[in-house]
């Protein structure tokens, strides 16, 4: 059993990984530095103390008096060149020039200061004596799965199996070929199914490290929990490390050069890490791309993970999303196994 | 009657615009060490290459162990016989020697032990080491390992000793003359001469995709008609140089061959041609630079067939 070809394939190519200390970093550590980050630097603040500039003049130590002791704002008196400046550099989001009629100066397409515009508005109306007809309350929750790192864990993890399986499978294949080892292993009667499986099989084996690693320290860091089951998380995992393992096969099947195969990966990678929603959600692109964008490989894949571990989706509801990775994935390898260079 | 281990006819093939093979006829015999003795270029790897199943010939028959390369099983089937070392595989710098030989050896049926092949190599030490650590003999010993891991009954080397140190190179002629000790047959192409003429039963001298001569190393060398070569240089250039036909006037002298730096002369008496240049070149007042007599060698044989040095032909 030991000696089996496709055993010892298996190993040699674990082998191979798992001696390369940069291999190790780029697969295992270099997501969780990312989640570390990112979910660090989005966490959920709120929008914090939102600062107003009141123009010196007649009246403007009263405004921002007002102004000052309202939650959420703070107020600077400033001199018309400097207010303009701050204004200008986003140091204040609001300018207020006391007078009759009171002016705001700010840019209407900053969120901040279209914020900082109305609650300024409310604390000047109020000073003037305006009284509000309704009793409101407030009721402050936080919904879980609603912040930026629950958004990104799953993208990251898609990200993630994409580029070990590009780089996992193209980089060996094309390497063994550019030194001649596949030629080599052609002339022994090693079976060609033996050596393209290998690969699938140590894929498969890394995958459980990876998806492990990276969903566990955003359990342990973050909180992020996965409210759908774990075995469908495991299930789509597996759909795809496979789809991107066919992928790779096949931008990995006619190159000759490490560089060569560098460049197609990088032209495979780099519009998915842009367009597919891993970051940031692709909803933000023009509605005419969106019938491209959804069917990416990891779109499909981010958003499967998504509907799993934010949702609770069942596998069942996934049907379009798992079809798409799985037929990017068939089709790759079918196309691959037709064109591969054996030499 | 059995089959010869390899026999080929008319097998040619061109790549691009190079013509690379271009109609060659080979018989390796059982239990011969057969050597492709050629300069880079001659189409010798080509060669190897199509009688090893790897590269598809243009025209040609070719019947290794008594089959035909027709892919499938049929391949499978005959891959199991025979031992393959190529010119310039570099195996995975990051597994160790055992893995490396284990893993090699999981492809075959039949085969030696890890030991084993190790021992046959003399790499029992290195067993554990990384293959990117080893020497460059110890790696071409390692590819050697791979080879004869199959127990194969036809071994095929090609350019085994390229670029190894000379203690390197008699360790690897050790572990051939150990598999044909064994009954093993050879098929190995290199560009040293001292390699085949010590390790080759017969030698098949390639230039060009052709075979231009056939024969015993010994055999080769007789057909210089000469045993020896003189070699000689001039201080003084080509000024005073005696022409070739008066050289080849010289008592003992075969064959005159003029060169940039140097004359060559095949001889068949070296006491007798040796004085007489002497005294040529005296009567002429040309001073020697350089005075060597060597044995003719398959370099001198190739020379003479096509007017260039193998190594930089």
């Amino acid at each position: 059993m030991r000696d089996h070809p496709l055993v010892q394939l298996t190993l040699a190519r674990m082998r191979e990984f798992y001696r390369e200390p940069e291999a190790i970093f780029w697969v295992f550590g270099f997501p969780i530095v990312l989640a570390f980050a990112l979910g660090i630097a989005f966490r959920n603040r709120g929008p914090g103390e939102l600062r107003v500039a009141v123009l010196r003049g007649a009246g403007d130590s009263a405004v921002a008096a007002a102004l000052a002791r309202a939650p959420g704002l703070t107020a600077a008196l400033l001199d018309s060149g400097e207010a303009r400046l701050q204004l200008r550099t986003g140091r204040v989001a609001l300018l207020v020039v006391p007078g009759d009629p009171v002016v705001y100066r700010y840019d209407s397409t900053r969120t901040e200061s279209r914020l900082a515009r109305l609650e300024a508005d409310e604390v000047v109306q109020r000073a003037r004596g305006r009284a509000d007809p309704a009793r409101v309350t407030d009721q402050r929750v936080t919904e879980p799965g609603s912040r930026y790192i629950d958004f990104l864990i799953p993208g990251l993890l898609g990200m993630n199996l994409m580029g070990s399986g590009l780089w996992g499978v193209g980089f060996s294949v094309v390497q063994a070929r550019t030194k001649k080892l596949l030629k080599r292993f052609m002339a022994t009667p090693m079976r060609r199914s033996h050596y393209l499986l290998s690969f699938i099989l140590s894929r498969l084996v890394f995958l459980f490290l990876e998806v492990a690693a990276l969903v566990g320290f955003g359990w342990w860091m973050f909180h992020v929990g996965v409210r759908g089951s774990f075995g469908a998380v495991a299930f789509i995992t597996v759909l795809g490390a496979l789809s991107f393992a066919g992928l790779g096969m096949l931008v990995a099947s006619r190159a000759r050069t490490i560089e060569a195969v560098s460049g197609l990966m990088n032209l495979v990678m780099l519009p998915m890490w842009i367009l597919s929603g891993t970051f940031f959600s692709y909803a933000r692109f023009p509605d005419a791309m969106q019938p491209f964008v959804k069917a990416l490989p990891l779109t499909a894949l981010n958003d499967a993970l998504r509907a799993v571990m934010i949702d609770g989706s069942r596998l069942s509801a996934l049907g379009a999303s798992l079809g798409i990775v799985t037929a990017w994935g068939v089709v790759s390898f079918v196309v691959a196994l037709q064109i591969f260079r054996w030499r | 009657m059995l089959a010869p281990p390899v026999r080929c006819a008319g097998l040619a093939k061109r790549y691009a615009d190079v013509v690379a093979v271009a109609g060659l006829d080979l018989t390796v015999n059982a239990r011969e060490c057969f050597g492709l003795l050629g300069p880079n270029g001659a189409g010798k790897t080509t060669t190897i290459e199509i009688l090893e199943g790897l590269t598809a010939p243009d025209r040609g028959e070719v019947e290794v162990l008594g089959m035909r390369w027709t892919g499938g099983a049929n391949a499978r089937a005959l891959r199991e016989r025979l031992g393959i070392q190529l010119q310039d595989t570099q195996l995975a710098e990051k597994l160790t020697v055992e893995e490396t030989v284990r893993l090699f050896r999981s492809f075959y049926r039949a085969s030696h032990s890890v030991e084993e092949v190790l021992g046959l190599v003399g790499l029992e030490e290195k067993r554990a080491a990384w293959v990117g650590k080893l020497s460059g003999g110890q790696k071409q010993r390692l590819a050697v390992a791979c080879a004869l891991v199959s127990q194969p009954e036809l071994l095929f080397l090609d350019e085994p000793t390229t670029g190894l140190d000379p203690q390197s190179r008699r360790q690897l002629w050790d572990v051939i003359g150990r598999f044909r000790a064994a009954g093993g047959t050879v098929l190995l192409t290199t560009h040293y001469m001292e390699e085949a003429e010590r390790l080759c039963d017969r030698v098949a001298i390639m230039d060009h995709g052709k075979v231009i001569a056939l024969g015993t190393p010994r055999s080769l060398i007789a057909s210089l008609g000469a045993e020896h070569v003189v070699e000689f240089a001039l201080a003084d250039g080509a000024t005073r140089a005696p022409s070739p036909s008066e050289l080849a006037a010289l008592p003992g002298v075969r064959a005159v061959r003029p060169g940039l730096d140097r004359t060559a002369l095949t001889v068949a008496e070296v006491h007798r041609a040796v004085p007489a240049l002497l005294g040529l070149l005296e009567r002429r007042g040309a001073e020697l630079s350089l005075l060597a007599t060597h044995h003719a060698t398959l370099e001198d044989v190739f020379v003479s067939l096509t007017g260039r040095q193998l190594r930089d032909a």
